[in-house]
Protein backbone atom coordinates (compact mmCIF):
# COMPACT_ATOMS: atom_id res chain seq x y z
CA UNK A 1 0.00 0.00 0.00
CA UNK A 2 1.42 3.15 -1.00
CA UNK A 3 1.50 5.18 2.23
CA UNK A 4 3.46 8.12 1.61
CA UNK A 5 0.77 10.63 2.59
CA UNK A 6 -1.09 9.08 5.32
CA UNK A 7 -0.91 11.05 8.17
CA UNK A 8 0.91 9.96 11.52
CA UNK A 9 -2.13 9.19 14.05
CA UNK A 10 -1.36 11.52 17.23
CA UNK A 11 0.28 10.30 19.97
CA UNK A 12 1.73 11.92 22.48
CA UNK A 13 -0.67 14.91 21.96
CA UNK A 14 -3.48 12.73 22.93
CA UNK A 15 -2.14 9.91 24.99
CA UNK A 16 -3.10 10.03 28.90
CA UNK A 17 -0.42 10.24 31.16
CA UNK A 18 0.10 7.64 33.84
CA UNK A 19 1.82 7.65 37.01
CA UNK A 20 4.35 5.36 35.75
CA UNK A 21 5.22 7.17 32.42
CA UNK A 22 5.42 10.30 34.24
CA UNK A 23 8.05 9.13 37.02
CA UNK A 24 9.56 7.42 34.18
CA UNK A 25 10.27 10.94 32.28
CA UNK A 26 10.87 12.67 35.09
CA UNK A 27 13.64 9.89 36.41
CA UNK A 28 15.54 10.52 32.85
CA UNK A 29 15.13 14.45 33.30
CA UNK A 30 16.45 14.48 36.91
CA UNK A 31 19.30 11.93 35.86
CA UNK A 32 20.71 14.80 33.22
CA UNK A 33 20.30 17.57 35.61
CA UNK A 34 22.19 14.81 38.26
CA UNK A 35 25.17 14.54 35.84
CA UNK A 36 25.35 18.32 35.58
CA UNK A 37 25.35 18.65 39.02
CA UNK A 38 28.19 16.49 39.81
CA UNK A 39 30.23 18.07 37.22
CA UNK A 40 29.44 21.55 38.93
CA UNK A 41 30.22 20.30 42.22
CA UNK A 42 33.61 18.73 40.81
CA UNK A 43 34.32 22.31 39.60
CA UNK A 44 33.53 23.69 42.52
CA UNK A 45 35.67 21.62 45.01
CA UNK A 46 38.45 22.50 42.05
CA UNK A 47 37.79 26.19 42.52
CA UNK A 48 38.32 25.88 46.17
CA UNK A 49 41.81 25.08 44.92
CA UNK A 50 42.21 28.69 44.29
CA UNK A 51 41.86 30.05 48.01
CA UNK A 52 39.39 31.91 49.81
CA UNK A 53 38.59 34.37 47.36
CA UNK A 54 37.26 31.59 44.72
CA UNK A 55 35.51 29.92 47.58
CA UNK A 56 33.62 33.24 48.91
CA UNK A 57 32.05 33.85 45.19
CA UNK A 58 30.52 30.11 45.47
CA UNK A 59 29.56 30.74 48.91
CA UNK A 60 27.73 34.12 48.17
CA UNK A 61 25.82 31.75 45.42
CA UNK A 62 24.82 29.53 47.71
CA UNK A 63 23.28 32.28 50.22
CA UNK A 64 21.47 34.03 47.54
CA UNK A 65 17.33 32.93 47.29
CA UNK A 66 18.55 31.80 43.94
CA UNK A 67 21.33 29.55 45.49
CA UNK A 68 19.46 27.71 48.00
CA UNK A 69 16.71 27.05 45.70
CA UNK A 70 19.44 25.35 43.44
CA UNK A 71 20.57 23.80 46.70
CA UNK A 72 17.21 22.37 47.54
CA UNK A 73 15.93 21.56 44.29
CA UNK A 74 19.21 19.18 43.58
CA UNK A 75 18.62 17.26 46.86
CA UNK A 76 15.25 16.44 45.43
CA UNK A 77 16.99 15.53 42.32
CA UNK A 78 18.99 13.21 43.70
CA UNK A 79 16.32 11.92 46.52
CA UNK A 80 14.20 11.03 43.80
CA UNK A 81 16.44 9.49 41.37
CA UNK A 82 17.92 7.09 44.13
CA UNK A 83 14.17 5.95 45.17
CA UNK A 84 13.59 5.52 41.40
CA UNK A 85 16.73 3.63 40.77
CA UNK A 86 15.91 1.46 43.33
CA UNK A 87 12.26 0.35 41.70
CA UNK A 88 14.22 -0.28 38.68
CA UNK A 89 16.82 -2.22 40.47
CA UNK A 90 13.83 -4.68 42.03
CA UNK A 91 12.62 -4.83 38.44
CA UNK A 92 15.35 -6.09 37.35
CA UNK A 93 15.25 -8.31 39.66
CA UNK A 94 12.30 -9.16 38.51
CA UNK A 95 9.90 -7.95 41.03
CA UNK A 96 7.40 -5.27 41.24
CA UNK A 97 5.96 -5.37 37.88
CA UNK A 98 2.03 -6.31 39.33
CA UNK A 99 0.07 -2.77 38.25
CA UNK A 100 -0.77 -2.12 41.47
CA UNK A 101 2.73 -2.80 43.33
CA UNK A 102 4.37 -0.73 40.79
CA UNK A 103 1.95 2.02 41.62
CA UNK A 104 2.22 2.03 45.06
CA UNK A 105 6.28 2.12 45.27
CA UNK A 106 6.20 5.01 42.19
CA UNK A 107 3.84 7.19 44.31
CA UNK A 108 6.09 5.84 47.38
CA UNK A 109 9.63 7.48 45.37
CA UNK A 110 7.56 10.40 44.67
CA UNK A 111 6.36 11.16 48.30
CA UNK A 112 9.45 9.57 49.69
CA UNK A 113 11.74 11.92 47.51
CA UNK A 114 9.58 15.05 49.04
CA UNK A 115 10.31 13.27 52.60
CA UNK A 116 13.94 13.00 52.24
CA UNK A 117 14.66 16.67 50.54
CA UNK A 118 12.84 18.42 53.94
CA UNK A 119 14.86 16.22 56.06
CA UNK A 120 18.25 17.26 54.20
CA UNK A 121 16.81 21.07 54.78
CA UNK A 122 15.99 20.38 58.18
CA UNK A 123 19.86 18.81 58.60
CA UNK A 124 21.13 21.71 56.86
CA UNK A 125 19.60 23.96 58.71
CA UNK A 126 21.20 22.51 62.43
CA UNK A 127 17.47 21.66 63.06
CA UNK A 128 18.82 18.20 64.99
CA UNK B 1 13.83 9.19 15.95
CA UNK B 2 11.91 11.00 18.71
CA UNK B 3 9.77 13.83 16.69
CA UNK B 4 7.27 15.42 19.75
CA UNK B 5 4.97 17.27 17.01
CA UNK B 6 2.88 15.39 14.25
CA UNK B 7 3.94 15.90 10.88
CA UNK B 8 2.53 18.84 9.11
CA UNK B 9 -0.10 17.26 7.07
CA UNK B 10 -0.83 15.36 10.50
CA UNK B 11 -1.62 17.79 12.26
CA UNK B 12 -5.50 18.01 13.58
CA UNK B 13 -7.90 20.47 12.29
CA UNK B 14 -11.58 21.09 13.79
CA UNK B 15 -13.99 18.89 12.05
CA UNK B 16 -18.08 19.03 11.36
CA UNK B 17 -20.24 19.65 14.28
CA UNK B 18 -23.46 17.22 14.12
CA UNK B 19 -26.11 18.24 16.37
CA UNK B 20 -28.18 16.10 17.68
CA UNK B 21 -31.65 15.51 15.74
CA UNK B 22 -33.47 13.64 18.32
CA UNK B 23 -34.39 16.19 20.83
CA UNK B 24 -33.41 13.69 23.57
CA UNK B 25 -32.03 15.15 26.92
CA UNK B 26 -29.27 12.52 27.75
CA UNK B 27 -26.73 13.40 25.52
CA UNK B 28 -22.68 12.76 24.79
CA UNK B 29 -20.96 14.80 23.45
CA UNK B 30 -18.54 12.28 21.07
CA UNK B 31 -15.10 13.56 19.02
CA UNK B 32 -13.97 11.36 16.62
CA UNK B 33 -10.65 11.41 14.56
CA UNK B 34 -11.21 11.33 10.74
CA UNK B 35 -9.57 11.27 7.72
CA UNK B 36 -10.82 10.44 4.08
CA UNK B 37 -7.54 9.24 2.12
CA UNK B 38 -9.96 10.12 -1.13
CA UNK B 39 -9.53 13.95 0.12
CA UNK B 40 -6.00 15.59 0.34
CA UNK B 41 -7.22 17.35 3.53
CA UNK B 42 -5.69 17.55 6.88
CA UNK B 43 -7.37 15.03 9.39
CA UNK B 44 -10.07 16.72 11.56
CA UNK B 45 -12.13 15.94 14.61
CA UNK B 46 -15.64 15.29 14.40
CA UNK B 47 -17.98 16.33 16.63
CA UNK B 48 -21.49 13.81 17.29
CA UNK B 49 -24.06 14.60 19.79
CA UNK B 50 -25.28 11.06 20.78
CA UNK B 51 -28.47 10.18 22.21
CA UNK B 52 -27.55 7.93 24.83
CA UNK B 53 -31.12 7.05 26.30
CA UNK B 54 -30.80 4.74 23.23
CA UNK B 55 -27.47 3.32 22.55
CA UNK B 56 -25.77 0.43 24.08
CA UNK B 57 -23.22 0.68 27.02
CA UNK B 58 -19.86 0.20 25.17
CA UNK B 59 -17.84 2.57 22.71
CA UNK B 60 -18.76 0.28 20.26
CA UNK B 61 -22.49 0.94 20.75
CA UNK B 62 -21.71 4.48 20.30
CA UNK B 63 -19.57 4.18 16.85
CA UNK B 64 -22.11 1.92 15.15
CA UNK B 65 -25.22 4.35 16.40
CA UNK B 66 -22.92 7.21 14.73
CA UNK B 67 -22.05 5.00 11.93
CA UNK B 68 -25.57 3.90 11.23
CA UNK B 69 -27.60 6.99 11.99
CA UNK B 70 -25.19 9.84 11.55
CA UNK B 71 -22.40 9.57 9.38
CA UNK B 72 -22.22 6.10 7.13
CA UNK B 73 -18.64 7.03 6.47
CA UNK B 74 -17.18 6.51 9.53
CA UNK B 75 -14.94 3.72 9.24
CA UNK B 76 -13.26 1.39 12.06
CA UNK B 77 -12.40 -2.21 12.47
CA UNK B 78 -14.62 -4.16 14.83
CA UNK B 79 -15.42 -7.82 14.27
CA UNK B 80 -16.46 -9.96 17.70
CA UNK B 81 -17.52 -7.01 20.07
CA UNK B 82 -16.19 -9.50 23.14
CA UNK B 83 -12.99 -8.36 23.51
CA UNK B 84 -11.20 -11.71 22.04
CA UNK B 85 -10.32 -10.64 18.69
CA UNK B 86 -8.60 -7.27 19.19
CA UNK B 87 -10.15 -5.51 15.82
CA UNK B 88 -11.44 -2.60 17.71
CA UNK B 89 -8.02 -1.44 19.39
CA UNK B 90 -8.34 2.12 19.42
CA UNK B 91 -7.48 5.29 21.66
CA UNK B 92 -11.02 5.76 23.79
CA UNK B 93 -10.45 8.90 26.53
CA UNK B 94 -6.66 9.12 26.30
CA UNK B 95 -5.66 5.52 26.73
CA UNK B 96 -5.46 2.65 24.11
CA UNK B 97 -8.33 -0.02 24.40
CA UNK B 98 -10.40 -1.96 22.99
CA UNK B 99 -13.93 0.04 22.20
CA UNK B 100 -16.19 -3.41 22.59
CA UNK B 101 -15.29 -3.68 26.25
CA UNK B 102 -14.71 0.10 27.55
CA UNK B 103 -17.97 1.56 29.11
CA UNK B 104 -18.69 4.88 28.35
CA UNK B 105 -20.16 5.17 31.63
CA UNK B 106 -16.78 4.97 32.96
CA UNK B 107 -15.45 8.13 30.83
CA UNK B 108 -17.09 11.81 32.34
CA UNK B 109 -17.32 14.65 30.25
CA UNK B 110 -16.83 14.29 26.49
CA UNK B 111 -15.67 10.88 24.91
CA UNK B 112 -12.66 11.13 22.95
CA UNK B 113 -11.86 8.26 19.99
CA UNK B 114 -8.75 8.27 18.34
CA UNK B 115 -6.67 5.99 16.32
CA UNK B 116 -4.21 3.92 18.25
CA UNK B 117 -0.92 6.18 18.51
CA UNK B 118 1.72 7.21 15.96
CA UNK B 119 0.71 4.66 13.29
CA UNK B 120 0.35 5.39 9.71
CA UNK B 121 -3.60 5.98 9.41
CA UNK B 122 -5.30 4.10 6.57
CA UNK B 123 -8.60 5.71 7.25
CA UNK B 124 -10.64 7.23 10.27
CA UNK B 125 -9.58 4.91 13.26
CA UNK B 126 -7.86 2.44 11.23
CA UNK B 127 -3.92 2.75 11.41
CA UNK B 128 -1.25 0.16 9.78
CA UNK B 129 -0.53 -2.39 11.71
CA UNK B 130 1.90 -4.06 8.72
CA UNK B 131 5.42 -3.17 10.72
CA UNK B 132 4.15 -4.75 13.87
CA UNK B 133 3.06 -7.78 12.39
CA UNK B 134 6.50 -7.87 10.56
CA UNK B 135 8.12 -8.02 13.78
CA UNK B 136 5.44 -10.47 14.89
CA UNK B 137 6.71 -12.43 12.41
CA UNK B 138 10.31 -12.26 12.69
CA UNK B 139 10.44 -14.12 16.66
CA UNK B 140 8.99 -16.91 14.33
CA UNK B 141 5.91 -17.32 16.50
CA UNK B 142 5.05 -20.81 16.17
CA UNK B 143 6.91 -24.18 17.82
CA UNK B 144 10.79 -25.07 16.73
CA UNK B 145 11.15 -28.64 17.56
CA UNK B 146 13.72 -31.31 15.90
CA UNK B 147 11.50 -33.78 15.53
CA UNK B 148 10.37 -34.95 11.73
CA UNK B 149 6.77 -35.43 12.28
CA UNK B 150 7.32 -39.27 11.91
CA UNK B 151 7.74 -39.93 15.67
CA UNK B 152 5.25 -41.54 17.43
CA UNK B 153 5.04 -39.87 20.66
CA UNK B 154 3.64 -36.44 21.19
CA UNK B 155 5.53 -33.53 22.65
CA UNK B 156 4.34 -33.79 26.41
CA UNK B 157 4.34 -30.67 28.75
CA UNK B 158 3.18 -30.75 32.36
CA UNK B 159 0.99 -29.34 34.33
CA UNK B 160 3.25 -26.64 35.90
CA UNK B 161 4.55 -26.29 32.31
CA UNK B 162 1.93 -25.12 30.89
CA UNK B 163 1.08 -22.28 33.87
CA UNK B 164 3.99 -21.16 33.12
CA UNK B 165 2.35 -19.53 29.54
CA UNK B 166 -0.65 -18.27 31.97
CA UNK B 167 -0.64 -14.73 31.49
CA UNK B 168 1.04 -14.91 28.42
CA UNK B 169 -0.91 -17.24 25.76
CA UNK B 170 -4.16 -14.95 26.31
CA UNK B 171 -2.18 -12.21 24.18
CA UNK B 172 -4.34 -11.22 21.48
CA UNK B 173 -2.03 -9.02 19.55
CA UNK B 174 -4.70 -5.92 19.53
CA UNK B 175 -1.06 -3.72 19.54
CA UNK B 176 -2.84 -1.49 22.97
CA UNK B 177 0.28 -2.07 24.49
CA UNK B 178 3.09 -1.51 21.57
CA UNK B 179 1.09 1.66 20.62
CA UNK B 180 1.05 3.25 23.88
CA UNK B 181 4.80 2.84 24.11
CA UNK B 182 6.85 6.27 23.81
CA UNK B 183 10.04 4.50 23.24
CA UNK B 184 8.15 2.21 20.28
CA UNK B 185 6.69 5.28 19.18
CA UNK B 186 10.30 6.63 18.57
CA UNK B 187 11.80 3.43 17.38
CA UNK B 188 9.07 1.67 16.17
CA UNK B 189 11.07 0.47 13.12
CA UNK B 190 13.47 -1.62 15.07
CA UNK B 191 12.29 -1.74 18.66
CA UNK B 192 10.13 -4.90 18.93
CA UNK B 193 7.83 -3.10 21.48
CA UNK B 194 5.90 -5.07 24.21
CA UNK B 195 3.04 -7.17 22.14
CA UNK B 196 5.85 -8.88 20.06
CA UNK B 197 8.32 -9.22 22.86
CA UNK B 198 5.89 -10.94 24.91
CA UNK B 199 5.03 -13.54 22.33
CA UNK B 200 8.70 -13.77 22.13
CA UNK B 201 8.54 -14.76 25.60
CA UNK B 202 5.55 -17.08 25.29
CA UNK B 203 8.07 -19.10 22.52
CA UNK B 204 11.05 -18.81 24.99
CA UNK B 205 8.78 -19.73 27.95
CA UNK B 206 7.20 -22.82 26.20
CA UNK B 207 8.68 -26.17 27.23
CA UNK B 208 8.27 -27.74 24.27
CA UNK B 209 9.89 -25.76 22.14
CA UNK B 210 13.66 -26.53 21.21
CA UNK B 211 15.19 -23.28 20.13
CA UNK B 212 14.96 -21.35 23.29
CA UNK B 213 18.73 -20.40 22.99
CA UNK B 214 18.67 -19.74 19.88
CA UNK B 215 14.89 -17.20 20.47
CA UNK B 216 16.97 -15.69 23.23
CA UNK B 217 19.92 -14.72 21.32
CA UNK B 218 17.95 -13.44 18.73
CA UNK B 219 15.94 -11.16 20.85
CA UNK B 220 18.78 -9.80 22.71
CA UNK B 221 19.41 -6.72 20.84
CA UNK B 222 20.13 -3.04 22.11
CA UNK B 223 17.73 -1.89 20.04
CA UNK B 224 15.18 -5.03 19.87
CA UNK B 225 14.88 -4.99 23.37
CA UNK B 226 16.64 -2.82 25.91
CA UNK B 227 14.76 0.12 24.03
CA UNK B 228 12.34 -0.94 26.92
CA UNK B 229 12.94 1.21 29.91
CA UNK B 230 10.13 -0.24 32.23
CA UNK B 231 7.60 2.79 31.49
CA UNK B 232 4.50 0.83 31.77
CA UNK B 233 2.39 2.51 29.90
CA UNK B 234 1.74 -0.98 27.92
CA UNK B 235 0.64 -2.86 31.35
CA UNK B 236 -1.81 0.07 31.95
CA UNK B 237 -3.71 -0.60 28.64
CA UNK B 238 -3.78 -4.04 28.39
CA UNK B 239 -7.55 -4.50 27.63
CA UNK B 240 -7.24 -8.35 28.70
CA UNK B 241 -5.30 -7.27 31.86
CA UNK B 242 -1.70 -8.83 30.78
CA UNK B 243 1.73 -7.54 31.85
CA UNK B 244 4.09 -6.94 28.99
CA UNK B 245 6.28 -4.73 31.13
CA UNK B 246 7.06 -8.24 33.36
CA UNK B 247 7.90 -10.48 29.91
CA UNK B 248 10.23 -7.92 28.60
CA UNK B 249 11.79 -7.76 32.37
CA UNK B 250 11.85 -11.53 32.47
CA UNK B 251 13.61 -11.74 29.29
CA UNK B 252 15.69 -9.40 30.43
CA UNK B 253 16.86 -11.61 33.51
CA UNK B 254 17.16 -14.54 31.52
CA UNK B 255 19.56 -13.18 29.38
CA UNK B 256 21.37 -12.14 32.26
CA UNK B 257 21.66 -15.19 34.25
CA UNK B 258 21.84 -17.24 31.15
Amino acid sequence: MEQKNNPLSPHLQIYRWQISSLLSITHRIVGIINILAITMICFWSLSLLFGSESYEIVNNFFKSFFGKFIAVGLCWTFSFHILNELRHLFWDLGYGFDLKISKITGVSALIGSFALTILFYLIGKNIF
Amino acid sequence: MVQFNLPQNSKIEVGKYYKDETNSKNLKKVNVYRWDPSTKQNPRVDTFEVDMNNCGPKVLDILFKIKNEIDPSLTFRRSCAHGVCGSCAMNIDGVNTLACIKSHTDISGDLNVYPLPHLKVVKDLIGDLTTLYKQYESIKPWLQTEQTGKEKEEIRQSQKDREKLDGYYECILCACCSTSCPSYWWNGDRYLGPAVLLQAYRWINDSRDGDKKDRLKKVADELKLYRCHTIMNCTNSCPKGLNPAKAIGSIKKMLATS
